[in-house]
């Protein structure tokens, strides 16, 4: 099964969403959107090591649980960005990345 | 015919992450986010990892997006749209990921990737429950142990940074 794609296939769709969420985290201004745009870049890994484990070492598992890893870093990191968010939306009124500041000088 | 919806799948991954960061509007960002992940966790059940995608619903379709979902709309209006950052600063993002595109690909399409034809592993769960709980050669209890003191550590982290004061 899926002996006619080739893995460089996985690698151009990992790398378009990749450069997807690169663009997305430069272009975005609300905080929220940054987090999706970093969603995606994780994402992204995750499909490439999954391709890479399934086409070039199918005797070993090392890509899975990376994967498996990346997915749970994935959930803390949105857990903490969301309340960092939520906590900077409540005391300043805004999470638009350029005037959330006030730590800056 | 299991070509035909892989780039069924690719075509719409692309597009998807795509409109992800292109859109105004902050909650059709969440959604063509899960529509990404969900088609993400397709290619893994194509690709025969059943717990993988099954996590990657759980927690990913299933959890952050519902929680980016929350804080949308605790923090903004859902007709706001997003501001535009200056045009000269998206069409330098676009050239990096442009650039970035244009040189990876080149470096894939050179790399000349062996694809082992052995008998794959099988990856149920008992496998991979016994190998992330094993200290043998390929055991993972020390990442395993890492990453639940990691969560443990946001879990605490969100409460102490969100509550009240």
């Amino acid at each position: 099964m899926l002996a006619d794609i080739p893995v460089e296939h996985y690698s151009y769709v990992a790398l378009f969403v990749f450069f997807a969420g690169i663009y997305g985290f430069f272009t975005r201004k609300n905080m929220i959107a940054m987090l999706i745009s970093i969603e995606l870049i994780l994402n992204a890994i995750n499909l490439q090591f999954v391709a890479f484990n399934k086409y070039l070492y199918p005797d070993l598992m090392e890509g899975m649980i990376f994967s498996l890893f990346i997915i749970g870093v994935a959930a803390a990191e949105a857990a903490v960005a969301i309340a960092i968010i939520i906590n900077v939306y409540r005391r300043l009124k805004t999470i638009n990345i350029e005037k959330v500041n006030s730590m800056k000088y | 015919m299991e070509t035909i919806i892989f780039y069924m799948l690719a075509a719409s991954i692309v597009i998807f992450s795509v409109l992800t960061v292109t859109t105004r509007l902050i909650l059709r960002a969440a959604v063509y986010l899960l529509f990404t992940l969900l088609f993400t966790a397709a290619i893994y059940l194509m690709l025969n990892y059943q717990f993988l995608a099954a996590v990657q619903l759980t927690v990913y379709a299933g959890g952050i997006v519902i929680l980016i979902v929350f804080s949308v709309l605790l923090t903004s209006h859902i007709n706001d749209r997003l501001e535009l950052e200056s045009s000269g600063r998206r069409i330098a993002a676009g050239m990096v990921s442009l650039v970035g595109i244009i040189l990876t690909t080149a470096t894939i399409a050179n790399a000349n990737f062996a694809p082992v034809k052995t008998d794959a592993l099988t990856m149920n769960t008992k496998a991979i429950g016994n190998a992330l709980m094993s200290y043998g050669d390929n055991g993972y209890i020390l990442p395993f142990e890492v990453i639940s003191i990691l969560l443990l550590a946001a879990m605490i982290g969100a409460i102490v940074i969100a509550k009240k004061r």
